[in-house]
C-alpha cells in the first residue's frame, strides 16, 4: 500500500536532498578543482580563471612530477612503511587480543588496563619524541641504521585496534575452540585456523585502520628521520609546500605551468592510488566505526 | 541438603557426620602456594602468555617509558643528563607556568584557552553535523543514490592530514606575483563574506579566520563519515514505530521528535560523552600544519607549545614536559569523568 506523502514530510524530503547535494559537492569540489588547476596553463591559473574545468590544457606539472626522482623514492619509501608496518602492528596486535580474549588468562584484567590506560593518558609530544631518540640511539647500536625501522617497529601502535580484535575473538563461540583442542591443536593453531578465519571482517577493517595511519603518517617521520632520501610521500608533500608557501620561494619558474600547479599535482598523484582502491575498501572502512561497542 | 559448618567441614545427611571440605583444601594451598600456583597455570598455558610477550613489550617500551620521561617535569633538566639523573625541582616548573606571568607563561595560558575553545567549538558546530547529515541520508530512499551521496560524503576522509591542510592551504591562499589568491577566497569575497584586503592577505595569516577555518575544514574532512554510526542507529528503528507514529497523526517533524530522535539518543549520548573525553586532546598535527607565526594568537594549542618549547626551539624538555603533564592530567580526568557518567547515565561503558 503506498501512501500519499504529507505537505511536511515532501518539504523534509526536498530539503535534504538539496543539502546533501550541496554538502556532497562540497565535499567533492576540491579534488575536482585540485584536478583542474594542476592540469590549466600558467596565466589561466596565477589569474584565477580556472574554476571548475581545466584551461589551456598542459600536462607538463605532471609529468615533470613523474620525472622526479624524489617524488617516486618517497612514493617507495612510503609503501615500505606502510607495508611493513601494518604486517607488525597486526602481527603483535593478534597475537596480543587473541591472548587478552581468553577468560583463562591470569590478571586478563590487569593486561587490559594496560592497555586502556595508554588511551587515558599519553605521554605528549617532547617525553614521546625523548623515548623515540633513546630507541635510535638503541638501533642504531646495533646496526641497524635505517630510521625507517624505527618508525616502523615504535610507532603506530593503537590500544583501540587491539579492543576491537579482542571483542571480535570473544564472539568466536568457544565450543569450536575445545572441538579443535580436543582434536589436538595448539594454541597458535586455533588462532590460525579457526579464529582468524572466524573474524575475517574485524581483521580486515583493523588492518585497513593501521595501514591508513601509516599511509597518512606525518608528524613522527619528519621529527625521527633525518634522511631525506628516505622521507615518505607526505613529508615530501609538506616540504615541497612549504618551500612554496616560503616568500622567497621563485625556483622551479616555468614558462608552461604556474608554480600552483606542481602543489596541486602532486596532491592529486599522492590521493589517486587511494582513489583506485577506495571502492573496494570502503564497506571496511564504513563498519570500523560500527564495531566500536567496546567494553572492558 | 548440606549444612555448611563453616567453610572447612560439611555435615552429610546420610551419614549424619561432618566431614572435610575438599574444596576449601584447594583454596587453601592455592593461597598457601599463589605464586607457585600461578607459575603452574602459566607453565600449562604458556603458548597463550607468549602470545601477549611482544604487545607488552611495545606498550612498555614506547608507551610507559614516555611516561617517565615525562617525569622530567619535575627535575632541573638540561637536556644532557637522562632524567633519572637529574635533580628534583619540584612544582617550580608549574609555578612558572601558571603564576609567574612571565612570556611562557602568557603564552601556555593562552595555549589553554586556545585548545579549549578549539574543542569548545567543535563541540558545539563539529558535532550535530554528522547527526543532522544521517537524518538526511534517512530521508533519501533510493539505496543507490544514497550510496552516491555517503561515499562522496566519506571520501575526504580517506586524505591524511597533510594532503587536507595543504589542499585548504592553497584553497585560501594568499595573493602574490605568482598567482591570485585561493579560489576559495575569490569566491568569498565575491559573496561579500570577508573583505578583498583579507583574502589577498591570505585566510590562514590572519588570526580571526584560523578557528572557522579549523572548524569548517573538520566538517569537511569528518562530519560524512561520523554519520555513518548515527546513520546506523536510524536504520536499526524499526518501520512499524512510524506506522504507529502515522496512524496516531505524527506528521514528519513529530515522527523526527517523537520517534527518531529519542532512538539516537543513547548513540548522541555516547559520542556526545567521548567527545567531551577528548576535549582536550586537540590533534597537534592539524594545527602545527596549518598555523604560522602570524596566527600564534588564536591557532596556538597546549601540544604545539609544548613542541615548540621542547623540540623545535631547543629549550629545556623540563619545561615543555610540565606543559604537557598539565595538559595530561585534565585530560585524564575528563576522560574518567566522562567514561563515569556514560556508565552511570547510558549504562555502556566506553573502556
Amino acid at each position: 500500500m503506498k501512501r500519499k506523502l504529507e505537505v511536511s514530510e515532501l518539504i523534509f524530503r526536498i530539503i535534504s536532498y538539496t543539502l546533501l547535494t550541496v554538502f556532497a559537492l562540497c565535499c567533492l569540489y576540491p579534488f575536482v578543482y585540485a584536478v583542474s588547476a594542476a592540469m590549466s596553463g600558467r596565466h589561466a591559473v596565477e589569474y584565477g580563471e580556472v574554476v571548475l574545468f581545466p584551461k589551456d590544457v598542459q600536462f607538463e606539472a605532471f609529468s615533470m612530477m613523474f620525472g622526479n626522482n624524489m617524488f617516486w623514492n618517497s612514493y617507495s619509501n612510503t609503501l615500505f612503511l606502510t607495508l611493513y608496518g601494518t604486517l607488525w602492528a597486526m602481527g603483535v596486535s593478534l597475537l596480543g587480543a587473541y591472548a587478552l580474549s581468553k577468560k583463562r588468562l591470569l590478571f586478563r584484567k590487569t593486561f587490559n588496563f594496560f592497555l586502556v590506560f595508554t588511551m587515558w593518558f599519553s605521554a605528549g609530544v617532547v617525553p614521546q619524541y625523548l623515548n623515540y631518540l633513546d630507541t635510535q640511539a638503541v638501533l642504531r647500536s646495533v646496526g641497524i641504521m635505517d630510521d625507517k625501522w624505527l618508525v616502523v617497529l615504535a610507532m603506530g601502535m593503537a590500544a583501540m585496534n587491539i579492543i576491537l580484535l579482542r571483542n571480535a575473538f570473544e564472539n568466536v563461540p568457544s565450543e569450536i575452540e575445545e572441538a579443535a583442542i580436543v582434536d589436538g591443536a595448539t594454541e597458535f593453531q586455533v588462532l590460525r585456523k579457526v579464529y582468524i578465519p572466524m573474524s575475517k571482517s574485524t581483521i580486515a577493517t583493523v588492518a585497513l585502520f593501521f595501514a591508513i595511519s601509516r599511509w597518512n603518517g606525518y608528524f613522527w617521520a619528519r621529527q625521527m628521520i633525518a634522511n631525506s632520501n628516505e622521507h615518505p610521500l607526505q613529508v615530501f608533500i609538506r616540504l615541497k609546500l612549504e618551500q612554496y608557501t616560503d616568500p622567497e620561494f621563485m625556483t622551479g619558474w616555468n614558462e608552461i605551468y604556474a608554480s600552483d600547479s606542481v602543489i596541486y599535482a602532486l596532491i592529486v598523484c599522492s590521493i589517486i592510488p587511494i582513489l583506485v582502491i577506495y571502492p573496494f575498501i570502503q564497506k571496511y572502512f564504513a563498519k570500523g566505526t560500527n564495531a566500536g561497542g567496546v567494553k572492558e | 541438603m548440606n549444612r555448611v559448618a563453616n567453610d572447612y567441614l560439611i555435615f552429610d545427611e546420610k551419614t549424619r557426620t561432618y566431614r572435610e571440605n575438599p574444596e576449601q583444601a584447594v583454596r587453601d594451598d592455592v593461597e598457601k602456594h599463589y605464586w607457585l600456583h600461578v607459575g603452574r597455570t602459566v607453565l600449562k598455558d604458556w603458548r597463550l602468555y607468549v602470545m601477549l610477550v611482544p604487545m607488552l613489550l611495545v606498550f612498555l617500551f614506547w608507551r610507559y617509558f614516555p611516561m617517565y620521561e615525562l617525569l622530567g617535569c619535575f627535575k632541573v633538566s638540561d637536556n644532557v643528563l637522562p632524567v633519572s639523573e637529574q635533580l628534583f625541582s619540584g612544582f617550580s616548573y608549574f609555578r612558572r607556568l601558571l603564576f609567574s606571568g612571565d612570556s611562557l607563561s602568557t603564552d601556555f595560558w593562552r595555549a589553554m584557552r586556545n585548545t579549549f575553545l578549539l574543542s569548545f567549538y567543535g563541540l558545539c558546530f563539529g558535532f550535530p553535523m554528522p547527526v543532522i547529515l544521517a537524518l538526511f541520508f534517512n530521508e533519501i530512499r533510493s539505496n543507490a543514490a544514497r550510496s552516491i551521496y555517503q561515499v562522496m560524503s566519506y571520501l575526504p576522509k580517506f586524505m591524511s592530514t597533510v594532503v587536507m591542510t595543504s589542499l585548504v592551504t592553497m584553497l585560501v591562499k594568499q595573493g602574490s606575483i605568482i598567482g591570485s589568491m585561493g579560489i576559495v577566497s575569490q569566491a568569498l569575497v565575491k559573496l561579500g563574506i570577508i573583505s578583498e584586503e583579507a583574502g589577498q592577505s591570505g585566510l590562514l595569516n590572519n588570526p580571526g579566520f584560523f578557528r572557522t577555518i579549523y572548524q569548517v575544514s573538520g566538517i569537511w574532512e569528518g562530519a560524512g563519515y561520523d554519520s555513518i554510526v548515527y546513520f546506523a542507529a536510524i536504520i536499526a528503528i524499526s518501520p512499524t514505530s512510524y506506522e504507529a507514529a502515522q496512524i496516531d497523526g505524527a506528521n514528519k517533524w513529530a515522527q523526527m521528535r517523537y520517534v527518531v530522535l529519542p532512538c539516537m539518543l543513547s548513540t548522541i549520548v555516547i559520542m556526545l560523552i567521548t567527545r567531551i573525553g577528548s576535549l582536550l586532546n586537540i590533534g597537534y598535527e592539524k594545527v602545527l600544519l596549518l598555523y604560522n607565526t602570524k596566527t600564534y594568537m588564536t591557532a596556538d594549542v597546549v601540544s604545539t607549545l609544548s613542541y615548540r618549547t621542547g623540540i623545535y626551539g631547543g629549550g629545556s624538555t623540563g619545561i615543555a614536559s610540565a606543559i604537557e603533564m598539565m595538559n595530561n592530567v585534565v585530560g585524564m580526568l575528563l576522560v574518567i569523568g566522562a567514561n563515569t557518567i556514560a556508565r552511570k547515565a547510558a549504562n555502556t561503558s566506553l573502556y
